[in-house]
């Protein structure tokens, strides 16, 4: 559905973020892109969406190049891409209702969206996603008055108030808890599977994404060094991707494996967080 | 160097000699220019008149009190002048500083080497012209009166809030900008949902402020014809009527105190 072919992005300043990146996402499949920091996971997905203008190669989704889009239609496919912050980017200073509906802009006018006069069909809809995401009572609430978690609820009712068909997901978790990232991480994958959504899913927790998401894609310095299943992670895996470092404790364990106390150890204190 | 080393021992200083050396020179620069300037300004002072100006103000002091108070009443009606010229002028100010400053915001500007210049012109040839300046010109062009004042005090404020507004626009978070972008919004869209709820409390202060502002601009308004309390300040000036002008100058007096407290209030509501 989403294919990226060579795509390329050079700053002004000769640094190249991406170095030709081709990479296939089936509808409705949920990877997750890890690397150093620094070696182009938010510039990739940002030329997804051109937030970053990307300077070679294209974008497709749904055989539609994005990359060649002009102005309305940039627009239009952006509305079918939503996409989640790291840092959450709610308006701070409107409410929660007012944040949800922001996503359906790209299909009100003007005057109606500044009015607030959305149409109905988008309310229900938003009341709807804020009862899904556990924030039902929170509609009246201003952005700014809720917590790391919520708010990052309050993004991902955003995004998906846009009737998306693909989710650009920046580190949703890197400024939560453990508990919390677990919990809006679970949120994401079930919503991704309830709407058969295609999502990228930037993260730095190695081990959190391969709890929750079947592929992983390892992106180092702008090229893509691993994709493949989350299993296949292995210790020489991440040193190619994030370089040499001792990686037991840090990947997953097979259950019936014999490793050193230790590693399950961290992993059980993790997983209580879900329960 | 800031660091020497005696003796194996590693000293540290925050500066080195020769700009330890450069600074006291500055300094030293300065005091001999002060002093020179002291000369100057002693020679040409006639101290005659420095030596006799406590004797005067005792003596025009003794002429102001009491205060005329029965001439309150000649002096609502231009004090009421005053006030709504200061807040017309202020919201007149404030529907041109607002597109001028989305012009002249780097982040929002339609185009930074051809439209940004004409807005950043608007500013500062605003600013550099003192309402009073303002006033005179405006007197002359529309003739005397309330509504010269009004423009004079709106033409000065234009300058001021956008200047305060942009400054503000250019430093909004722009990841919530982005966030919009990404919605598929519009330009106009991402403009009110993106960035007007992010300098709406800018925008409330900056006009409180302004508005407070103009209050005491407006009352000296009067000194060149452009309406407001200052025209009876200067006719009672004219005609040497102390007490007269020291009702004036109490009533100045609480109509800032309250116009300062009133916007101190309304920016601790909004912010």
């Amino acid at each position: 559905m989403l294919r990226l072919e060579g795509l390329t992005k050079r700053y002004p300043t000769g640094d190249e973020a991406l170095k030709g990146v081709d990479l296939e996402v089936p509808k409705g499949q949920v990877l997750a892109l890890i690397g150093p920091s620094g070696a182009g996971k938010s510039t990739l997905i940002r030329c997804i969406n051109r937030l970053v203008e990307p300077t070679g190669g294209r974008a497709t989704l749904d055989g539609m190049n994005i990359t060649a889009l002009g102005v309305g239609g940039l627009r239009q496919a952006r509305r079918r891409m939503g996409m989640i912050f790291q840092e959450y980017a709610l308006v701070e200073r409107l409410t929660v209702m007012e944040n949800v509906l922001s996503g359906r802009l790209g299909y009100v006018g003007f005057w109606r969206s500044w009015f607030r006069k959305f149409p109905q069909s988008d309310v229900d809809e938003a009341f709807r996603l804020l009862d899904r995401v556990g924030l039902a009572e929170m509609c009246d609430k201003r952005a700014d008055e809720l917590s790391g978690g919520q708010r990052q609820r309050v993004g991902i009712a955003r995004a998906l108030i846009q009737d998306p068909a693909l989710l650009l997901v920046d580190e949703p978790t890197a400024s939560l808890d453990p508990k919390t990232s677990r919990q809006i991480m679970r949120l994401i994958c079930e919503l991704c599977e309830e709407r058969g959504l295609a999502a990228i899913i930037n993260i730095h927790d190695v081990l959190l994404a391969q709890m929750f998401v079947p592929r992983i894609v390892g992106l180092r310095l702008g090229e893509v060094v691993y994709d493949g299943p989350s299993d296949g992670l292995s210790p020489d895996v991440l040193t190619e991707i994030y370089g040499e470092e001792d990686w037991e404790a840090t990947i997953k364990k097979d259950p019936d494996g014999d490793d050193g106390v230790d590693g399950v150890e961290i992993d059980r204190e993790r997983l209580e967080g879900l329960i | 160097m800031p660091v020497r080393v005696e003796a194996d021992i590693k000293v540290w200083q925050r500066r080195d000699r020769n700009k330890q050396l450069a600074i006291w020179g500055g300094w030293f620069a300065g005091v001999l220019l002060f002093a020179y300037c002291w000369q100057i300004i002693s020679v040409n002072t006639t101290w005659f008149f420095v030596w006799d100006s406590p004797r005067i103000a005792a003596d025009i002091g003794s002429r102001m009190v009491p205060p005329r108070w029965e001439y309150i009443y000649k002096i609502w009606d231009p004090l009421w002048d005053t006030i709504n010229i200061a807040t017309l002028g202020t919201m007149l100010a404030l529907f041109m500083a607002v597109p001028v400053a989305f012009l002249a915001a780097r982040n929002t500007t339609p185009h930074a080497y051809l439209i940004r210049p004409v807005a950043l012109f608007i500013i500062v040839s605003s600013r550099s012209i003192n309402s009073l300046i303002w006033a005179l010109l405006l007197v002359s062009i529309i003739g005397p009166g309330v509504f010269a004042g009004t423009i004079a005090i709106a033409l000065r404020s234009v300058g001021f809030c956008s200047k305060l507004l942009y400054e503000a626009i250019e430093e909004i978070d722009h990841s919530q900008v982005e966030a919009i972008e990404a919605t598929g919004a519009s330009r106009w869209q991402i403009m009110a949902f993106g960035i007007v709820p992010q300098i709406m409390p800018a925008l409330a202060g900056i006009s409180v402020f302004r508005w407070d502002i103009n209050i005491r601009e407006s009352t000296v308004l009067g000194l060149v014809g452009a309406g407001g309390i200052g025209l009876q300040l200067s006719s009672s000036l004219n005609i040497l009527a102390w007490p007269q002008v020291t009702l004036i100058l109490i009533a100045i007096l609480i109509t800032v105190v309250v116009s300062e407290w009133v916007s101190a209030k309304v920016r601790h509501a909004i912010i």
